[in-house]
């Protein structure tokens, strides 16, 4: 297991300077660059300006320096936030998207498993419709929709939360945001559920395990349920490190100062440094979660082993 | 029952602050919501109008805003300038202080316009300096930091001596290209001087602490000379970017101060917070930029002319913005000290002469309905840019002209507009200072902004002459002179005259309008 895990984590060097590669050339092939903004500036202004950001290199030379940097860990200085260099800006969005993120996907699992069994236990009745078709609605309104909705009724309207602000974390401030984030997820999580349990329990051990005379409880706990997560558990890998890298409509409505707006702000602004940090960061958590949901599947599955 | 809710994974979020603990929730605290996250505090590092709402609070220049935006003295106390109006002598407050304690001396001045024009700051605002006497030879590399026409005569006693005479000098004094900063802490921290814990400033606030993305909180700095007579204890800034985000914030009693609502709820506020909506006149002009290069149609005057009269600049700011701005006839906005704008030659003309007009010219130019003029027509992505782009190609079908529609990204659309590769192209300016020639300069042959490329002898000669006059009504007059020779060629197309767009909470007093929609937080008090 080990070893599978070595092995892993080796393939994945090669898959992140594909991803870094790749992206800094196209990042430098996009038109305008970090300094094109509403007032042109005077070239000699924008000359020491390039200069400063080592722009005035052939961009081979450039993609040299910034992996050379890279493998020291420095992410280089944000060229739009001047007082913070690019890990800094990470190190202090990321701990907030990730306590978002984690509670959204605790939510999302802990109303989208038990709703996805629930209709799958009684498939076809009203719960089933009831649940099936709430879920179908929360799927197909996007959380930019729902988000200031919830702002407005919980926030102006009634006054019960703030509309916004982080507000070093507390409570009250993740309520709105934590619900926006998840609903989604709780929707696709109660489907996928709801389908995969569904099939599971026409399988032949099932009915082997009913026709030995097992409870239907049993049945369920011990035979259905563990296959049934497989599909979830592998959704939930790459969906965690969409989650906790941040939700940039989410942290625009409600004022959160974690990382997802910088994939989105910082490549509007041609912030070369802070576009490719977020890249790469984003590069090594799914490459790390993915690992987790395939450690996990073996947990899960006793025909799938890694002692090879 | 929520109350009990617990959140065990508060992972405690790293921010950049000297102390932690955030300081309780005074009771003169003003919250604002600003534009966008600063890119910095350090005044040699920012060039956004929201940087400016925060750092305008930290610092104080020589020259200062009142509560209207007027100019008074700040850390200069009194000034002379010489007969040819290229040396300025200032007295400096004896006790204007740093928020450490440290005096405020003519050498920090010195130390901080040697620094912003030093090459390697680079500096992106540096060149609003460029009126001092070797500021571009400094910031070109030309010449060292140590030739700047700035000397300290004493503690006290700044020199500023300037390339050639500036009308509009003092002005810009209080701009913060112009602000000092300290020099003892700068040498000590270097570029991370302006962080919270190592930023010392001169102004009525200091830093106490910044979130980055969240928040930015400022407290009274005591050693501020004026801070008898500054009434609030502490200033949060909330970079809020979501406009609709800012107003339910400011809805919800989250914020006193919110900058720029959203356009679209114009009409919902005037009608339900009318004693909160604020929108005055701005010193901005929203226009589309006529391409005058060789090989576009839009080179032919008579053209950029017919275009420019069919536009029923009316029906855009009343129909399709609605949010009070003024249908724009100069390229100067009015309000601009010294200036009288000159208007377009057809603003007494009734829609139907001006449409006929606008034919003739077309026809004279060889276009009509079998010669249909194909436009490319450049926007950047915004609602409010496309709804305008669409109605003004609507206004001009009447001439035969057929748009095709361009939009894109802020820094791909001003990329294109500099490489030429447009006929009509949207554009905005907002002015630096109060002066026409910060306009009128767009239209300059040779200058960076100007898009189109316009060039007229003629009006060069004109500003020129601007230039060189030490009588400001006069200086105005040849400025006006020279605007009405771009306006009769069509230089460029006005359309409407920006608005600041504020939310102030009706319990503040001392929030004044004024053109620049500058506010500083040391004139603001809560009703008792």
């Amino acid at each position: 297991m080990l070893l599978y895990v070595f092995k892993r984590l080796l393939q994945a060097i090669p898959t992140l300077l594909i991803v870094i590669t790749l992206s800094f050339f196209l990042m430098h092939l996009a038109p305008g660059g970090p300094f094109d903004g509403e007032r042109q500036l005077p070239a000699e202004i924008e000359a020491n300006l390039r200069a400063a950001y080592h722009l005035d290199q052939p961009v081979w030379r450039q993609y040299l320096i910034y992996l050379g940097n890279l493998l020291q860990g420095d992410f280089g200085p944000s060229f739009r936030y001047k007082d913070f260099t690019v890990t800094e800006l990470i190190a202090q969005g990321f701990p907030v998207s990730l306590e978002l993120g984690l509670w959204a996907i605790a939510l999302a699992i802990a109303l989208g498993l038990p709703l996805g069994i629930v209709a799958a236990l009684h498939r076809n009745s009203s719960v089933d419709y009831l649940v099936m078709g709430t879920a179908l609605a929360g799927v197909a309104i996007p959380n930019f929709v729902i988000a200031p909705i919830l702002a407005l009724v919980f926030g102006v309207l009634l006054a019960w939360l703030p509309v916004g602000g982080w507000n070093d974390g507390h409570w009250r401030n993740m309520v709105l945001p934590v619900v926006a984030l998840s609903i989604q997820q709780v929707a696709y999580i109660a489907r996928m559920t709801r389908a995969s349990m569904i099939e599971v329990l026409g399988t032949h051990y099932i009915r082997t395990a009913r026709a030995k005379g097992l409870s239907e409880r049993e049945v369920i706990w011990r035979h259905a349920l563990r296959p049934a997560l497989l599909p979830v558990v592998s959704y939930l890998g790459p969906a965690i490190a969409g989650i906790i890298t941040g939700s940039v409509v989410i942290e625009q409505i409600f004022g959160i100062p974690g990382i997802g707006r910088y994939f989105v702000q910082a490549a509007l602004n041609r912030d070369y440094t802070l576009v490719m940090g977020t890249v790469v960061f984003y590069g090594i958590l799914i490459v790390l979660l993915n690992l987790i949901v395939d450690v996990l599947y073996s947990a899960l599955d006793p025909q799938i082993r890694y002692d090879d | 029952m929520m109350s009990k809710l617990r959140f065990p994974l508060s992972l405690p979020v790293l921010t950049l602050t000297a102390s932690l603990t955030a300081l309780p929730l005074q009771a003169d605290t003003l919250r604002i919501a600003i534009m966008g996250e600063p890119a910095s505090l350090d005044p040699h590092k920012i060039s956004g109008t929201w940087e400016n709402d925060v750092v305008g609070d930290l610092f104080e220049g020589l020259i200062t805003e009142a509560a209207d935006g007027e100019r008074i003295p700040g850390v200069a106390e009194s000034w002379e300038i010489s007969e040819d109006g290229t040396v300025y002598t200032f007295q400096l407050r004896q006790d204007a202080r740093w928020s450490d304690g440290e005096p405020v001396t003519a050498e920090d001045f010195v130390f901080a316009f040697r620094r912003i024009l030093t090459p390697a700051t680079a500096a992106d605002y540096a060149y609003l300096l460029y009126p001092v006497q070797n500021a571009e030879a400094i910031y070109t590399g030309e010449a060292e930091p140590e030739t700047l026409g700035i000397e300290a005569l004493d503690d006290h006693t700044l020199q500023i001596t300037l390339e050639r005479s500036t009308p509009y000098f003092l002005d810009q004094l209080s701009h913060y290209t112009a602000y000092p900063v300290p020099r003892h802490v700068v040498e000590e921290h270097g570029d991370r001087w302006s962080r919270p814990g190592s930023m010392v400033s001169n102004g009525p606030f200091k830093l106490q602490r910044w979130q980055s993305q969240t928040r930015i909180e400022a407290i009274r700095n005591e050693h501020f000379h004026d801070a008898d007579n500054v009434a609030l204890d502490q200033v949060i800034y909330f970079p809020i970017e979501e406009r609709n985000t800012a107003l339910n914030r400011f809805r919800a009693g989250e914020i006193d101060v919110a900058r720029e609502f959203p356009t679209q709820q114009y009409r919902w506020l005037r009608d339900n917070l009318p004693d909160a909506t604020h929108t005055a006149p701005f010193l901005g002009i929203y226009y589309y930029v006529l391409n005058s290069r060789e090989g576009h149609p839009t080179a032919d005057p008579r053209v950029r002319k017919a275009l420019s009269l069919a536009v029923r600049r009316e029906v855009i700011t009343e129909q399709i913005l609605g949010t009070g701005e003024e249908p724009a006839y100069s390229f100067v906005p009015p309000g601009v000290s010294h200036y009288e704008p000159a208007m377009v030659p057809f603003v007494d003309m009734s829609q139907e002469e001006r449409l006929e007009r606008a034919r003739e010219l077309m026809s004279e130019a060889g276009y009509g309905p079998d010669n249909p003029l194909q436009l490319r027509l450049r926007y950047n992505t915004s609602e409010d840019h496309r709804q305008v782009a669409i109605a003004i190609g609507a206004m001009w079908e009447p001439l035969g002209v057929e748009v095709d529609l361009f939009n894109s990204e802020i820094a791909v659309h001003y990329a294109d507009l500099r490489q030429g590769d447009f006929d009509v192209g949207r554009a905005g300016w907002i002015g630096d200072y109060n002066d026409a020639q910060n306009f009128l300069s767009l239209l300059e042959s040779g200058v960076a902004n100007n898009y189109g490329a316009y060039s007229n002898e003629e009006f060069d000669a004109l500003m020129r002459e601007a230039a060189e006059t030490q009588d400001l009504d006069r200086r105005g007059e040849i400025m006006a002179e020279a605007e009405r020779l771009a306006l009769e060629d069509s230089a460029t197309l006005p359309i409407f005259y920006y608005v600041s767009r504020n939310l102030v909470n009706p319990a503040l007093q001392g929030w004044e309008n004024n053109i620049e929609d500058i506010h500083r937080s040391r004139w603001v008090s809560f009703e008792e």
